[in-house]
């Protein structure tokens, strides 16, 4: 097909060059630490540090994500639906978080969540401290990760055509039956996907979250701890076995959200 | 039936209703006919209770339904688009309604098998509605809206996406359906031609107004307004004076020609617009006709427009005449020919300017 496409197929070569690049890092990365330093692979693999930091990145931002989804899904069908005052600043508050630099973040998050910040305190006497907590990485992943959720939701609702919602009334479904049997369901792959996006933002954010929580340690701390006390033979294996796990995670979830959704 | 009483309605000033009233009888075909943003579809709305008007009222069998959601209505409603829900199958779609009625399956099953057997969709029930071609679409969508019994029926222009001859086929169906269900319907269109076959009643919509209410006979031949007849294709529309009101009907001149109209007790004196269908212009010989409006004029041109030809006629006043093939052939009139033009007092109409 490309070939009688000859455009086409000129992009497709200077485009080779930016996966040639992302390609050649990981490949470098992968091949010199599974193949050359099998033997460290392995004892890495079974470190529990490493295993429990891992563990720990992908939970907490399943957890940033599920918060991601709760709020966002409610906010973006509004935006995608109505036209109000105040929309557009609504919508530049939402990206803000992709705009600013992460240490940024960080330390507006340290400061409104420290034990001795505003909201900081209020959290703690109810039993939830962000300081140096898995909350506080919770938070700082939420934090740049829900604007991937919330714009693709707000997409995957703008896409459905407002007169089936109607449509549905007149059969009789009432605001919130017509939302949770024909739109939610008919945006589920925005949805997905806006999750997927957003938990894989979450699990590569490091510059907010070592603001806020530098402990407990998280894979990326812990492969800069790693790498600034025993060099790349210590941090490099640990960043393997995150890519391995995270790319397979992250194919499982495209694969899955490519299903037909149907009934 | 339906009673529709001075709504008014400014929705982000681009569409808006002004005091739109309307009574709709209990079986009624009744249609809407106006151009693009009269807000026909609003007024639908409105009715379905999916938009809330700013003043006014909507009664249906007497009961004032003006607050009530749209699921308290039991309206079934046809979009231009079908708007079927796409993550079900044809049958899920026309079931709807019923479950969340919370209808027995047997039940279910039985009107959707009547259904389909009425609008010969039998075979597309478990087909992903994705899959079907516009027409089937749209029979699938009257299949859901008829499945809940609706008190009334609303058609936001239901055949405009359609080609032509599945259009003409489901305009078939549709006047068969209806004369069967004999369900009170309000159909808005665009579609003069839609109006004309299916209405029993029309009224003509424009600028969020309703402007005119009649049998099709009287909108397409007796205009209200010369705007009204503008938009219902009339090309005649000549500005003359009165010269006497008679028994016989009215008396006017059009560039020194004396044409003699039917009574219409609004004109009173001065100037008024005549107006006449080019379907109702004859040329020829004059010979078999009994017309006693009689002119001589040159053709100007001649233009086909679907299966009539337009011909353009200079009589000192342009005449614009609908005239079909074969008489073009018989007359032999070409561009330029000197032809006599008749046209009968009855078919004229006259408005006040």
């Amino acid at each position: 097909m490309l070939r009688r496409n000859p455009l086409s197929f000129i992009f497709l070569i200077i485009g080779f060059g930016i996966i040639l690049f992302v390609g050649a890092a990981l490949f470098n990365l992968i091949y010199k630490t599974l193949f050359l330093n099998t033997d460290n692979f392995i004892a890495i693999m079974r470190d529990p540090a490493v295993l429990r930091s891992i563990w720990l990145t992908l939970y907490t931002s399943f957890i940033a994500t599920l918060i991601s989804i709760f709020f966002g899904i409610p906010i973006a069908y509004v935006l995608a639906r109505h036209d109000f005052p105040g929309k557009q600043l609504i919508e530049s508050i939402i990206d803000i978080p992709i705009i600013i630099p992460h240490t940024v973040a960080g330390i507006a998050l340290f400061s409104l969540l420290m034990r001795k910040g505003t909201v900081g305190g209020i959290f703690e006497s109810l039993g939830i401290v962000f300081q140096d907590s898995m909350w506080g990485i919770v938070a700082a992943m939420l934090f740049v990760s829900y604007p991937f959720f919330v714009n693709s939701a707000k997409e995957g609702f703008a896409s459905i055509n407002p007169n089936i919602e109607k449509v549905a009334r007149t059969l009789g479904a009432s605001q919130s039956h017509a939302f949770f049997h024909i739109t939610l369901p008919l945006s589920i792959r925005h949805i997905l996907s806006g999750a997927i996006m957003s938990w894989a933002r979450g699990v590569s954010e490091f510059g907010a979250i070592v603001v806020i929580a530098y402990y407990p340690m998280i894979a990326s701390t812990l492969i800069l701890y790693r790498f600034n006390t025993g060099g790349l033979s210590e941090s490099q294996p640990i960043a393997v076995l995150l890519i391995l796990i995270c790319f397979v995670t992250f194919l499982a979830f495209r694969m899955a959200s490519k299903k037909k959704w149907r009934k | 039936m339906l009673e529709i009483e001075d709504i008014s309605n400014d929705w982000d000033g681009l569409f808006s209703l002004k005091g739109v009233s309307l009574k709709i009888k209990e079986g009624e075909y009744f249609v809407i006919l106006g151009p693009t943003g009269a807000g026909k579809t609003l007024l639908l709305e409105i009715i379905a209770g999916l938009y809330f008007p700013d003043s006014g009222q909507v009664r249906i069998s007497g009961n004032d339904v003006t607050e009530e959601p749209p699921e308290k209505r039991n309206i079934g409603f046809l979009y231009q688009d079908y708007s079927l829900f796409p993550n079900y199958n044809a049958r899920s779609n026309i079931e709807y309604g019923l479950r969340i009625r919370k209808v027995p399956k047997e039940e279910r099953d039985e009107t959707v098998e009547r259904l389909a057997s009425m609008l010969n969709i039998e075979n597309l029930m478990e087909r992903d509605v994705t899959t079907l071609s516009g027409g089937e679409q749209q029979k699938v969508a009257m299949a859901r809206a008829l499945a809940i019994r609706p008190t009334l029926l609303l058609l936001d222009e239901p055949f405009s996406a359609l080609d032509e001859s599945t259009k003409d086929k489901l305009i078939e169906d549709m006047r068969a359906l209806h004369i069967k269900e004999g369900i009170t319907t309000l159909h808005v269109t665009h579609s003069q031609e839609e109006a004309m076959i299916l209405a029993d009643r029309i009224a003509i919509m424009m600028d969020g107004r309703i402007v005119q209410v009649g049998m099709p006979k009287d909108i397409f031949f007796k205009p209200k307004t010369s705007k009204i007849a503008k938009f219902v294709k009339i090309e005649n529309i000549w500005n003359v004076d009165v010269i006497e009101k008679t028994d016989e009907g009215i008396l006017v001149g059009l560039d020194g020609h004396k044409i003699l109209t039917p009574p219409n007790r609004s004109i009173e004196g001065g100037t008024a617009r005549l107006i006449i269908r080019p379907e109702d212009i004859v040329i020829g010989s004059g010979a078999s006709t009994s017309a006693r409006n009689r002119f001589s004029g040159k053709v100007m041109s001649i233009e086909q427009r679907g299966f009539y030809n337009i011909v353009r006629i200079d009589c000192g006043f342009n005449v614009v005449a609908a005239v079909t093939r074969q008489s073009i052939e018989e007359l032999e009139i070409g561009v330029g020919d000197e032809v006599r033009v008749f046209f009968k007092t009855t078919a004229l109409h006259v408005v006040p300017r």
